[in-house]
């Protein structure tokens, strides 16, 4: 792989206009991946999920370079219909399409950062790949004061013209003061067998809200990591949802700092599987100051041979005092071959605080099937109301009511 | 006023903190094929039981220590242990307890060991450690009419070779983890107790360890199998010296039940915390692990942790027998500097396999708290259930406490619930305490008693009453 990871990287480089000092960066970056390699079982936070692993036995050799110059054909036909929005689209990892129609131009600032490098500190390996293979990275600015009056949906498209490519990915937002955005990430792969790996970068100043909702739910085989670092102000909120669902592999990382008082992050959940697919989910909510709070609920179900992991910490430290931080992942497991693990953690370090955890994990309760059942439902179907009923619960936590219908309608659970 | 400082300050200082000035034979300084050697041959070993230490002392040179848990402490030098170390008194073995060295005894009083006609009274037999070897057993003569062998393991080793050799390492073998792969090579004594099939033990059966010598590792052995249909409930207490030096304890504790056989282990362990700078101090890293072996078998621990500098332990359960039931319960008490990393693991492999798991952590001072548990439904334990319950009392916001579960299901047919939380004792509890006239203090013990009930209830009747006092002892300063 070494080899493969040298010449790709030179090749990029090669296409780049960088400056030494920029080249420089990369190259060490590129260094601290070849020592490291991909994570593995070895590491803590990898345990549940072997990537190494996963990415020889789903893809084999991989390869980092991807032609950026010739542009490719957006097909409009992946357009969520009926909900007015404002477009991000990549297509293979390249940005195909920016429109902010619905928005006040002098708003917003769309900034070309790709020569500037920011670190992030979620110390894996896959920080590094995609410090040294990103190719261009833009920084949303939303002003002061300005509340986007649609949402904002990013298209993660790819097309049966890569194979086998590692695509880095990565966008910083900063949501300046009182502001707001919506934020759908749509994943729609008709490609297969390739590594996604996606970094975005939140800053939320003082009372600004960010709602992410990232949706994977059309099937394909291409294995994906996306990590979330949120810092977030005094009185700023940030609502994540996830629906991990298409993919073959997809761990989603939250890391969440709530530096300012009354400071809340709220995390939703669902993981819902069938075949041989393997999903996780990790948060980290860090309390570093008072008066911040954290709901987090993550609920999965799990059919065929598919496994779903959650890891979740709170970390509550010494000055955090009146912190709220509650977690709670549920998992149905409906065959025999399905697996559910967890590692629900808390680490406290403050007295005056509430914080709790549950994990529970079981089949579906027959007596309820059966219940349905004496009421004139088939088993097929009591079994489906039950999962809804299941699923339904961490949608309702969806805050919006436009996407919500919209999420709803995407999984076909009715009311 | 000054007379009740005075009262507080002796209570704040180590109860059981004095050490007995006996002759010690000790092994050479540091950790060799040779000490391990000596040992063996001053115990008058057979060989198959030497070349276990071998093979062990074989495997411990190609692990490395472990790092991954959240106390951390600095580097132990094992060469400049002592490995082997016995009251020079043992030469020549007393007939009786009369014969007992008077210092071995008036130490064993201070602590409150029923070694003579209380233990009688009390209907406790005792199998009482003094540094590395067993000096007295009562009691053996009644437990043996019965059938049940409960002797220090060098001498079962001697006595009883088929069953030590069949079960000895088959729960936690030589090639195991950094600790319990010491223990192999280099254990001194322990207790070795046998319950035959078919018999219910009348009387609990009780050790109380004491560490003496400095720079003494501790390396205790115990082995307790229960047999076909038997029941057996085993104490565990220990107490120690003051000392400034850090000392290690390394325990490994084989627990095996087969069909329908019972065991309740429960440990009250009261080392030496070090002093409120934290100086001092034991560490007490334990390799726990019961094998319910048999159908319908059922093992349960109970601990009391309120002692050592550093406590590291998770004892376990492997439910392999179909029906078989795993327990734990506990306590974890840490002040001033002391360090906890402790919890369980429940490895179902049995079908219809139940385990459930109580942990109860208070840490004050600027102590740190983690528990760290594992359950493990694999995909043949069908129809299997566990229940994990863990809560964290915190005083002050100087101190930690720390959940991590680890919880792995593989079958459907099994469901595994786990919750936790984390609080303080709140406001309003100590006012209401307080306005019926407790003191601050007697105030938080009864609430942490209250706090601690689920567990306190688990102990024998004659540990219940010592831990409730323990609870309130440790956290004694932690107010205010």
């Amino acid at each position: 792989m070494k080899e493969q990871l040298q010449k790709d990287f030179n090749n990029i480089i090669k296409n780049l206009s960088l400056s030494q000092k920029d080249i420089e960066i990369k190259k060490f970056y590129l260094d601290n991946f070849i020592n490291r390699g991909f994570p593995n079982r070895r590491e803590e936070e990898w345990k549940f999920s072997d990537l190494n692993q996963i990415i020889k036995k789903n893809i084999g050799e991989l390869s980092f370079y991807s032609d950026y110059t010739s542009t490719n054909k957006v097909d409009t036909s992946v357009f969520v219909d009926g909900l007015e929005h404002n477009k991000i689209v990549f297509i293979n990892g390249r940005i195909e399409k920016i429109d902010f129609d619905y928005e006040k131009k002098d708003k917003i600032e769309i900034i070309d950062q790709s020569e500037s490098i920011n670190k992030f500190n979620n110390n894996n390996s896959l920080s590094d790949l995609n410090n040294a293979f990103t190719n261009k990275s833009f920084k949303i600015l939303v002003k002061k004061g300005y509340q986007f009056s649609k949402p904002l949906i990013i298209y993660h498209t790819t097309n049966s013209k890569i194979w086998s490519k590692n695509i880095n990915l990565r966008l910083n937002f900063e949501l300046d003061k009182d502001s707001s955005l919506r934020l759908i990430d749509l994943f729609n792969d008709t490609s297969e067998k390739n590594f996604l790996n996606i970094f975005y970068n939140f800053d939320l100043k003082e009372n600004s809200v960010l709602k992410n909702y990232k949706v994977d739910k059309f099937e394909n085989k291409n294995i994906k990591y996306s990590f979330n670092n949120i810092q977030q102000d005094k009185n700023s909120i940030s609502e994540t949802f996830i629906l991990s669902s298409g993919s073959n592999f997809f761990k989603n990382e939250i890391n969440c700092n709530l530096n300012g008082e009354y400071s809340s992050a709220f995390v939703n959940g669902i993981l819902s599987l069938n075949n041989d697919k393997h999903h996780e989910i990790r948060t980290i909510i860090n309390h570093l100051t008072e008066n911040t709070k954290s709901y987090q609920l993550i609920k999965s179900v799990l059919e065929e041979s598919s496994k779903a992991a959650y890891q979740g910490k709170i970390f509550v430290n010494s000055k955090a005092q009146k912190t709220d931080g509650y977690q709670l992942s549920k998992a149905i497991l409906l065959n025999k071959d399905s697996e559910f693990n967890a590692k629900p953690e808390l680490e406290i370090y403050a007295d005056d605080v509430k914080c709790s955890h549950g994990s529970s994990s079981g089949s579906l309760n027959e007596n309820a099937i059966f219940y349905l059942m004496t009421r004139g439902l088939n088993y097929h179907q009591s079994r489906e109301l039950l999962i809804n009923g299941f699923l339904l619960d961490v949608v309702e936590k969806i805050t919006d009511s436009e996407i919500k219908n919209l999420i709803k309608n995407m999984i076909g659970i009715k009311e | 006023m000054d007379q009740r400082q005075k009262e507080i300050d002796n209570l704040k200082d180590y109860k059981y903190g004095f050490s007995t000035d006996i002759e010690s034979t000790k092994a050479p300084k540091g950790l060799s094929e040779e000490v391990i050697k000596f040992i063996s041959n001053i115990k008058k070993e057979p060989k198959w039981m030497l070349d276990f230490r071998l093979k062990a002392f074989e495997r411990f040179k190609q692990l490395k220590e472990p790092d991954w848990q959240k106390p951390k402490y600095p580097k132990i030098d094992y060469q400049d242990l002592y490995y082997y170390s016995a009251p020079k008194s043992m030469d020549d073995k007393p007939k009786s307890l009369d014969e007992l060295d008077p210092k071995l005894l008036e130490t064993y009083k201070k602590l409150g060991i029923p070694l003579q006609e209380q233990a009688r009274l009390n209907g406790i037999a005792v199998d009482a450690v003094f540094d590395s070897v067993s000096v007295a057993t009562t009691f053996r003569e009644e437990l043996s009419k019965l059938g049940i062998i409960f002797c220090p393991i060098s001498e079962a080793i001697q006595n009883h070779p088929e069953l030590v050799k069949k079960y000895l390492g088959s729960v936690i073998p030589t090639t195991d983890h950094f600790f319990a792969t010491l223990n192999s090579a280099v254990f001194t004594d322990g207790s070795f107790a046998y319950i035959p099939e078919g018999v219910r033990c009348p009387m609990e059966l009780s050790t109380y360890f004491r560490i003496n010598a400095t720079n003494t590792g501790q390396f205790e052995r115990t082995l307790i199998v229960a047999d076909k249909r038997s029941y057996v409930s085993y104490l565990e207490g220990c107490t120690a010296p003051m000392r400034d030096e850090n000392q290690l304890h390394a325990a490994n504790v084989e627990l095996i039940a087969l069909d329908e056989a019972e065991i309740k282990y429960s440990t009250v362990q009261n080392w030496y915390p070090g002093d409120k700078d934290g100086k001092g101090g034991i560490y007490n890293f334990v390799t726990k692990r019961g094998l319910c072996k048999g159908k319908n078998s059922k093992i349960s621990w109970t601990q009391v942790e309120t002692g050592s500098a550093i406590t590291w332990k998770y004892p376990s359960c492997i439910l392999k027998g179909d029906n078989s039931v795993g327990e734990f319960y506990s306590i974890a008490i840490t002040n001033n500097y002391q360090k906890a990393d402790t919890g369980t693991k429940m490895i179902h492999l049995g079908k219809n396999t139940k385990s459930k798991i109580i942990s109860k952590g208070i840490s004050a001072g600027f102590s740190d708290m983690t528990y760290r548990g594992l359950v493990d439904i694999s995909s043949k334990a069908s129809n299997s259930n566990n229940y994990t319950q863990c809560d964290s009392l915190l005083m002050g916001n100087k101190c930690g406490a720390h959940t991590v579960p680890y919880i792995k299901n593989k079958n459907s047919e099994s469901s595994i619930a786990h919750e936790a939380t984390t609080s303080k004792i709140s406001e309003e509890q100590l006012h209401y305490c307080q306005q019926r006239g407790l003191s601050a203090e007697e105030a938080v013990g009864l609430i942490v008693n209250g706090f601690c009930k689920e567990v306190l209830q688990q102990l024998p009747m004659e540990f219940a009453v010592e831990a409730q006092k323990l609870v309130g002892i440790s956290l004694e300063g932690s107010v205010g």
